[in-house]
Parts: structure tokens; sequence; C-alpha cells
């Protein structure tokens, strides 16, 4: 129906247009797309669809083009945006989308590349490298305007590191350390805390949380040495001895955690940190603006942020050896600790259906970029609601937004610092991007570290089984295509 | 006076006429199969068409393509990777060392076949037949040819490995197995109706035929009861479990619930509520009831001393956590259906029965359980089926963790089609087919026909 009134309104539009040339330029130019329906999809928020409408209308009042947000349960989204632009019904012009998809979604993406590098307002050079370098790109041409920045933090209770007389953690033994020291102690919330919290429930993200531990350990000469395979070889890095001491980490993490911490997703860790109830925790951006929520937080101003912590000494892929860092080895070391912070999941991003009309694609871009100028964004991801985190290096200049969200000085520095520091990072993570990577993660990698938490499997039996399955993947779906893709996402030679 | 057709030309024209009348004869003799056909034709494209089209994807790999899907023809190998190959763990589970315990279990799994084969064969239709000899050897020839069957195909458990080294050694065709299977089943079948036994052949194989699946099924619940097991006995878990406990405490409300007590409308209502919810709110509402930190028993666990209790760690008591969790969910159904089973019963051999002074016990035994028998195997049956198909609660609850341990085949169904692993999924599905219409045909044919006291087919 409203497909087949885009001619109509098309004709309407040009008369329109023909009819404000008479008026004022200025006029002609700002209601440039008047007429275009825009029919966008992403998932049920309220997070990313609130903004998404809230920044549509303003939007269709600046220019006429009328944003219809489609939204589904974000478990439907991947098929349901497939399945619009596979058969070609293509009823969807544009979606807000999660970056990790782009592999089975590129052929069926508008290349944005022209389009971002003319556009002047969307200030492009302000985006965190990260993001302009490789979460938006695939094989060297840009997709994706990223509209939120995504990657695992580590959380402290100031409080709690103050009264043990400790630094935050730099490493992961650090992190150990300190969740013994504290866990099962009572900081004044009345009752004991645990050490750590990090999510371990199956199917959900513990197969984010044990790359979050491992990079640091696998990856140490920046994002395209990847931290999934062996770009060269695609050789699967998950049977050597850093990832086996990541796998030691993670479970002993289990040691100072809350009961039943096997059954907790981020969700139900997230709530148990703000509510007072763990020293240490691993998360997304969320819990910053979480933490400062009189309604929701106990915690509001004891609460730390920083960088993933790190290791003093990496993998050496031809020995599968750990050696211990140098210059040469970790050139991105700072006191020889190397940290590589993982942008888990990515970053909802905005994307344009290549086989949309012409007009409807210049106008998607443009809702896109205007929703990414720093005048908007700036503002949106300072609000918990939007779901919307920061990925922009003027986010961290200007202090305002924050304060005025309700961050104390001290908490808008460490958080931001954290933020910073991550973004800043040359060393960053990028998720696993190749077709079909579900079944490398959400369902190989996820299974396996479920029945390694469960005490199925050893360390050494976890990290055969997730060689093996990932191997056989890579034969059944095409190694070659696979190493192809691999390094056209990490943007490896 | 004989006459030519060609001498009476009147008869001509009368010949057109008749074939009519014939065609619109037969037409009429038609109009059923001729108004109902497309109808049927709609029905049979609706319900065949998904199952063939699932058989086949079972058979291929899924992929994406620039402007569409491809489905590549790949023969088994879906099958071969979950029950020998690097998805065996998920389905079937992981061998383990066999205790004495397992052994013993698995020596009673022979002797319940025997038992059931014996069951169904006897023939006791009527009380002068009663007497019939019981062909105790024809069951014994059955059940070693399922034996012998089932050992040589188990893909884990004890003597798989030699089983598989005596395969690899022949290294036969698949085809050429089938066949001896086949000429196995058809020996023994014949040898049994020499024997006495009363069935037809062909029920005779089909009996072989369950009896080896069972025995399979035993045969990987031995090897893996020392290491883990998979979805396909954490579903038979649910299933027998589940349905068993469903039933006896659906079974017991329903006997007090149709004594004359106060309040009964009350108990009546409360005990069927929780079958209007819909599955994925009873899970949540579960999930809830079970959390031990935050949860509503969580103070009472405490004030008993018992801490925090740490089901979701354990695989065993997180399975019976999903267990008792769809007792809770479907106990209702039963309950009502034998609530109205037993109000139907025959009041005068009741009162009579009272009159006398019978135990209770006796009344029911003799009275109420004939009485409701027919309808007590119908929600059985229903229960059995709908009992295979358990995902909400497994996927809310706990995901399938810890590990594995509480993935249905459904859930593993699930996660696999979830990822775009269509072929996988399928084939997972068309296994649980399979063992799901096992499990009604032989509830059926062992359990409730012997108990009817009707003869062997």
């Amino acid at each position: 129906m409203n497909r087949r009134s885009i001619p109509f309104l098309a004709t309407l539009a040009c008369t329109a247009g023909l009819i404000s040339l008479a008026g004022t330029a200025a006029h002609a130019q700002t209601k440039s797309y008047a007429g275009v329906t825009l029919n966008v999809m992403t998932f049920t928020g309220p997070q990313i669809a609130e903004p998404l409408q809230r920044r549509g209308k303003e939007f269709e009042a600046a220019t006429g083009a009328k944003v219809n947000v489609i939204t589904v349960p974000y478990s439907d989204l991947y098929q349901k945006l497939l399945t619009d632009w596979s058969t070609g019904t293509n009823s969807i012009d544009a979606a807000i989308l999660a970056p990790q998809w782009m592999p089975d979604y590129v052929n069926f993406l508008e290349d944005l590349s022209p389009r971002v590098k003319a556009d002047a307002r969307l200030r492009e050079d302000d985006v965190a490298p990260f993001f302009r370098e490789f979460s938006q790109k695939y094989a060297g041409k840009t997709y994706t305007v990223t509209l939120d920045g995504d990657f695992h933090i580590a959380y402290y209770r100031t409080d709690v590191l103050a009264k043990l007389g400790r630094k935050p953690p730099q490493t992961w033994d650090e992190y150990l350390d300190i969740a013994k020291a504290a866990h099962g102690k009572d900081f004044g919330d009345g009752k004991p805390i645990v050490g750590s919290c990090i999510a371990k429930k199956r199917n959900a993200q513990s197969f984010w949380m044990i790359t979050s531990v491992a990079g640091a350990f696998l990856q140490a000469k920046g994002t395209s040495e990847g931290a999934f395979f062996d770009p060269a070889t695609m050789k699967p890095l998950v049977n050597n001895e850093a990832f086996a001491r990541a796998l030691e980490i993670y479970k002993e993490t289990g040691k100072y955690g809350p009961p039943n911490e096997i059954n907790m997703d981020v969700g139900d860790t997230r709530t148990l940190f703000v509510s007072g109830g763990c020293a240490l925790t691993v998360d997304w951006g969320d819990i910053g603006p979480l933490a400062v929520d009189p309604k929701a937080s106990k915690v509001v101003d004891k609460v730390g942020a920083l960088m993933l912590p790190g290791s003093t000494k990496v993998l050496d892929r031809a020995s599968g050896k750990l050696v211990a860092c140098d210059k040469a080895r970790c050139p991105h070391a700072v006191n020889g600790v190397n940290r590589a912070p993982f942008a888990a999941f990515g970053g909802w991003s905005g994307a344009v259906n290549a086989k949309a009309k012409p007009q409807a694609k210049d106008a998607a871009y443009a809702l896109f970029s205007y929703m990414s100028q720093p005048e908007q964004s700036n503002a949106d991801v300072t609000v918990g609601a939007t779901g919307f985190n920061p990925y922009r290096l003027s986010q961290f200049k200007d202090m305002g937004p924050w304060k005025k969200s309700g961050m104390s000085d001290q908490a808008a520095k460490d958080y931001l610092g954290a933020i910073q520091d991550s973004l800043n990072s040359p060393n960053m993570v990028l998720d696993l991007r190749i077709p079909f990577n579900q079944r490398y993660q959400q369902v190989a990698l996820d299974t396996a570290m479920a029945r390694y938490l469960a005490g199925e499997l050893d360390v050494k039996g976890t990290m055969k089984n997730i060689e093996e399955t990932w191997n056989e993947l890579n034969d059944e779906l095409g190694k070659a295509k696979q190493q192809a893709a691999y390094k056209a996402s990490i943007g490896a030679k | 006076m004989t006459r030519s057709p060609d001498a009476n030309p009147g008869s001509l024209p009368a010949a057109p006429p008749r074939i009519g009348i014939r065609a619109t004869e037969w037409l009429d003799r038609q109009a059923g199969t001729v108004f109902i056909g497309p109808a049927v034709v709609v029905v049979l494209l609706f319900s065949v068409f998904p199952l063939l089209a699932s058989a086949w994807l079972s058979l291929t790999r899924f992929s994406l393509q620039s402007g569409g899907y491809e489905l590549s023809f790949i023969g088994a190998s879906n099958y071969r990777k979950l029950i020998t190959g690097s998805q065996q763990f998920h389905l079937l589970g992981t061998a383990g060392e066999l205790s004495a315990g397992a052994w013993i279990g698995l020596a009673l799994a022979f002797a319940l076949l025997a038992w059931a084969l014996l069951r169904s064969l006897r023939r006791r239709v009527g009380f002068a037949d009663a007497v019939q000899q019981a062909p105790h050897a024809a069951a014994a020839t059955l059940t070693l040819a399922c034996a012998l069957a089932a050992t040589t195909l188990a893909p884990l458990g004890p003597l798989a490995a030699a089983a598989q080294e005596a395969r690899d050694a022949l290294d036969w065709p698949w085809f050429a197995w089938l066949l001896l299977g086949l000429v196995l089943f058809a020996i023994a079948a014949v040898s049994a109706r020499l024997l006495g036994a009363s069935a037809t052949l062909s029920g005779l194989v089909g009996r072989q035929l369950a009896g080896t699946t069972w025995l399979l099924i035993a045969l990987i619940a031995a090897g893996t009861s020392g290491a883990q097991q998979g979805s396909l006995l954490t579903t038979l878990f649910y299933v027998v479990g589940g349905v068993s406990l469903q039933f006896a405490i659906g079974l017991g409300l329903a006997l007090l619930c149709a004594q004359p007590i106060r309040a009964r409308n009350y108990f009546r209502l409360s005990f069927f509520i929780p079958l209007m919810v819909t599955p994925v709110g009873i899970a949540y509402i579960f999930r809830m009831l079970a959390d031990m930190g935050v949860g509503p028993f969580a103070p009472i666990a405490r004030a008993l001393g018992l801490g925090a209790v740490t089901w979701a760690q354990n695989a065993w008591s997180a399975r019976w956590v999903v267990l008792v969790g769809d007792t809770w969910q479907w106990v209702p159904f039963i309950f009502i259906v034998l609530l109205a089973a037993i109000e139907g019963q025959p009041r005068d051999q009741l009162e009579a029965a009272q009159l006398d002074g019978a135990p209770a016990w006796r009344i029911f035994r003799d009275i109420t359980w004939p009485a409701i028998a027919p309808t007590a195997a119908a929600v059985v049956l229903i229960r059995l089926i709908e009992a295979f198909k358990i995902v909400d609660l497994p996927n809310v609850l706990t995901n399938g963790g810890p590990g594995i341990a509480t993935e249905s085949m459904t859930l593993h169904a699930f996660i696999d089609w979830r990822s775009l692993n269509l072929g996988g999924s399928a084939a997972v599905a068309y296994l649980l087919l399979l063992v799901s219409t096992l499990m009604a045909v032989s509830f059926f044919h062992f359990v409730v026909r012997p108990a009817r006291g009707e003869g062997a087919r």
C-alpha cells in the first residue's frame, strides 16, 4: 500500500518541489525529501527504537520525509530483515541492525562510502577510529553508520577497593586477587557481597565474556591481528596456552561469584551489581548511567570503570605457548600489560537497503547521518533509555550533558575515561564477523562454555571441542570463503 | 426372432442417452469423492507438504546466497553428525565407564523387553482361552533377535567398540546391513510363529523393530550413565518421569475431589488454574518461584538453614526443577479429564459395593479403575506426545544449562534453527518424530492392549 503510493507521492513531491522553487531557496532545500516515506526496521525498544522515533519526527519536520518505524522482537530481527531483502520483497528501506550480521547482509546493503565521504556534517573524523575503520567497514567499504558504541568494560566498587587498599585491576590476575579479597565480606551494605559477577548462563552472553577475558592473551598487534582465527591460516585460536589461561580465569571468577551464577545472564549480574551485591563485574556501557539512577541504584557515586584487564603474557602463535610481553610482541602494551578491549556485539548501526528507491536511499542515509551528527548524538548517549553508548571523541570532551544526567565529576571522569581508553585502543578486538557467525559463537562456543562451566568438560576437552567444531564449520561452509570474510572484516592483508 | 442392431434403426438413437445415463450415474456415485476431493487434496497438501519439505531439508545444507538462499544435498550427513559424529555428545551423550548399577539396569531393560514381548503375545480374549500355553520360547527368540540387532548397531555403550571393529572389518555398504537386519527379523518372526506365537508376521517384525530401538536407547543410557547424557535421554526423562508423576498426582487429586467434601468447587477450580496460563507465562512464573536468591521460597530455605540452594549447578537437580515445573503445569489437565471419568463411573455398582462393606482400595481396583482405564489410556497417550515437545520451560528456566543438562530435543532443534543450521535442526526434529511415534505405538501395543486383554496381532 505504502509502496504503491510512492510513485504518486513522488509525483506530488516533484510538483511540490516545483512550487517551492518559486518560494525561498532555503525552504526548498530543507524540505528536500517531501513525499518520501521511509520504512525503517529495528528491534522492539524502548532502546534504539525510542531515539529513532523521536529523531525521525524531527527529521520529518526538517526534510518532509515520513519516517515509518517498524519494530520486531530482537530475536526475530535478523530473520525478518534477511527474509525481506533476500526474497526481493524489499518493503524495508533501511534498518538499525547489529553490525555483526554484516557478512550475511553485505549483498543487500548499499555502499555508503561516497555519501559518508561527502558528508561534512557527519563529522566522521570525530568518530572513534575503531568504529570508523573497522566496525562500519567490510572489505574496505563503509556500509553502516554507527549510532552506538558497544564494548565490554570492567566496573568496580570504589568504596570496596578503598577499604581493601587496592588499586583498580590492570591484569586478570589482579582482578581475581581483588575478587578473592572482597568475596564474602561486608563493606557496610549490611550483608556480605560477592567478589565478582560475570554472566555465565547458557545461551546468553558467556560466549562474549570468554572473549573479553581471552582477548588480551590472544591479540597484541592491533585489531587486524584477529583474536578468533589466525587470518593467515584460518586456524582457530582456541587450543593453546592463552585460551587455556582464559578458561581458567573465567571459571575462577565463579569461585568468588554469587550462588547460581551459572544461571545468570547479564541482566541478572547487572541488577546485582547496581543493587550493591558485587565488588567487580564486566558489562557493556549500560552500568554507567544505571549506577547514577537513584531509583535503581544503591551504589550512586561508588562505581568506577576501567578498560578490560589485560595480561603480561601473550600467545606466541607459532608455538601455541604464552610468552612474556616485550616491545616487539606487544607494541601497544602500557607498563608491560597488553590490553585488548572487546567490542562485543559492536553497537547498533544504521544501514540502507541497496534495492530501495534512489530517493529513499538518500533520505535514509540523511536520517542516519542526522542521528549520528554530534548535535544529536552527544545528547542521546547520555540518556540511559536510548540504549546508545558513546562512540565519538567529542562525547568525552563536554561534561555538561553527563553531569546533567546525574553523574558526579569523579564518576563521569571514571566512566568516560574507561570508554575513552578503550575507544582509543588500537588493539580493540572486533567481534567475529564471518558468514554464519552465530553457529560459531552462539552455538559452538556457547555450548562448549556451558559444558565447561558445568564441569562436563575439562580445559583441554573444551579447547579441543571448540577447535574441532570450528574447523568442521569452516570445512562445511567453505574454508577459503570464511577466511576471505574474516580477513575482510578485520582488515587483514 | 433374432434381431441384429442394424435391423432396428430405432435402437441406435437410444444408445447415446444410455451412455449419458451411465455417465451421470457414475458421477452420482462419485459425487461424494468429487465434492470432498478438493478439500482432501488441500488438507493433504497442508499436512504432507511440510512433512516432505522438512524431510528434504534434513538431507541438505542451507546457505545464503546473494539474492536468496540455496539448499545443497548432502545425504545423511546431518544424521551421521548427530549419531556418530561431532554432535553425538549433544543428542546421545558422552560415553563413560559402566558402573555395576548400569549393568544391572541394562539387564533389567532386557528382562523388561522379554516380559513385554511375552505379555503382548499372550492371547487372553475370553476366559476359556486364558489357559492357552504362553509362548515363552517365541518371546525369547524375538528378544534375542532384538538384543543382537541392538548391540551391533549401538553407536556407544558396552560392546560398541567391538561392534564398530567388526563392522569396519567387514566394510559392507549400508544396504547390506539393512538387508541382513531384515533377514534376521524375518527368521526370528517365522521361528516365533512356529513356536506358537499367535501374532501376524508383520506384527512380529514391528515388535522387533520397536524392541530393538528401546534396547538401543537402554544401551545408550547405560553407556552414558557414567558421563554426560544428551538431549535424547533428557527428553525421555521429561516424558516418562513427568507423565508418570503427573498421572499419579492428577489421579490422586481427582479421587479426592470426587469425594463429597466441602468447598469442592473451590479446590477443583484452583487445581485447574495453571492449565489456563500460556506455557511461556508458566515458565516465567516458575522461574521466579525457583529463584533461590530472591524468590518466595528463599526465606523458607533460609529459615530451614539450607542457605542458598544452588539447583542450577547440578545436572540432575536442574532437570528435576524442569520436571517439577512441567508437572505443575500439566497435572490440571490429567486431573480434570480423570475427574470427569470418575464422576461417570457406574453409581449402582459403587453403591452395591459400599453396602457390602468392600474396602476402598478394592472398590478402586475392581470398579473405579476398570471404568476410567480407557480414559486414562487416552489421556496418558496425549500427554506422552505433548511431553516430547517440551521447550518453553528449559528454555526460560536454564536455557538448557548447566552445560546441556536440561536441553530437550525440541530445544536442541530450536537452538540449531536459530543459528540458521536448518538441515541439522530438521534432522533433530525427524529423530524426535521417530522416537515419539515409537513411544506412542509401543505404549499402545505393549501396555494398553495387553492390559485390555485384547488379542495379539
